[in-house]
């Protein structure tokens, strides 16, 4: 018993090793792949992602972006010297921190607020429905008009 | 008190997205006003005249207020730009004339990357400082929103005269010597 829970125990370590990958010290860093950096940037003149952009600004940009690869630079040291030369507006996702922070703080801000609000709302709404009255019945049809309305009815089946 | 959560939520929701359409419409220059005052002849102080702008190739920065005094011809440009470079020799030689009358050509980057600038500066000789607006909205607090443009800055920091296109010789020439002659 004891020996198959120390069994269990080592494989969990060797997993945990394993899953962890290895040292960051032999790590390689990843070369940029330029497609990946274009997706991520945009051509501040024109408002448009850089990988669509066909301006002269978004011909220079890609070429500084070669540049920078061709230094060996990372993805991340590369968008970090762009924002250096260009400002933060050329990053298609703006950071998030300053007033940028809304927009990623807005929208689930807002969903959660419609949210709570259908909550509150919906069963007031059923509980109102169900406890509304029926409507009154009418008055009693007398033996003439219920014998008309029968003779109607038959006559349109 | 629960009556009124949910048109309160609204309310303020409402509110919210009004303050963030007012802010984010009050951060637009509007570029016709500028050109407007200048035609009128109500020259408008020239905007952030105390923003602190690198200088090209240096690790120093300077102001436009750092040149009150001059007339500063102050040319928005871009190395991407050809219309930059078609009017990049006239302004190197601008610069001359300029520089023995109390004058200066200040030029200003447009979105463009420092060593792109730097190459486009030693090509066509230029000789007076260039700044690099990074964030842009030095810029566009001149209503810019394309390059080249040119403002000139008179000795008392107003806009006296401006090209939202490329200059001609011709129209130095027309421009600059009363405004040079202006003692203020």
């Amino acid at each position: 018993m004891r020996r198959g829970r120390l069994t269990t125990w080592l494989i969990a370590a060797t997993l945990v090793v394993a899953a962890a990958g290895p040292a960051p010290a032999t790590a390689a860093p990843t070369r940029a792949s330029f497609t990946e950096i274009e997706q991520d940037v945009m051509c501040i003149a024109c408002h448009e992602p850089l990988a669509v952009a066909q301006s002269p600004e978004a011909f220079s940009e890609r070429a500084y972006i070669r540049t920078l690869i061709a230094k060996g630079m990372t993805k991340q040291q590369i968008e970090k010297q762009l924002v250096v030369q260009y400002g933060p507006a050329i990053l298609a996702k703006p950071p998030a921190h300053g007033f940028n922070l809304l927009i990623y703080v807005l929208p689930p801000v807002l969903l959660i607020i419609a949210v709570v609000g259908l909550a509150i709302t919906i069963p007031k709404w059923r509980r109102r429905s169900r406890a509304a009255e029926p409507l009154p019945a009418g008055p009693e049809l007398d033996p003439d008009e219920a014998r008309r309305l029968d003779e109607d009815l038959a006559r349109h089946p | 008190m629960r009556r009124f959560l949910i048109p309160g939520v609204i309310a303020v929701t409402a509110v919210a997205v009004l303050a963030l359409l007012t802010f984010g419409v009050s951060q637009q220059t509007d570029a016709s006003s500028i050109d407007a005052r200048v035609a009128d002849g109500k020259f408008p102080l020239a905007p952030s005249a105390h923003v602190s702008l690198p200088i090209l190739g240096s690790s120093a920065s300077k102001t436009l207020a750092d040149y009150r005094g001059k007339v500063v011809v102050l040319n928005v440009f871009a190395s991407w730009c050809q219309p930059c470079a078609g009017e990049a020799p006239l302004l190197a030689r601008e610069q001359q004339t300029l520089a023995k009358s109390g004058g200066t050509m200040l030029g200003v980057t447009y979105l463009d990357n420092s060593s792109a600038s730097e190459q486009f500066a030693h090509r066509f000789h230029i000789t007076y400082p260039v700044l690099r607006d990074v964030s842009g909205s030095f810029v566009r607090s001149f209503g810019t929103t394309g390059v080249p443009e040119t403002f000139v800055i008179n000795r008392a920091g107003r806009i006296q005269a401006l090209q939202r296109e490329p200059v001609t010789e011709q129209w130095l020439r027309r421009t600059l010597p009363p405004i040079l002659a202006e003692r203020s």
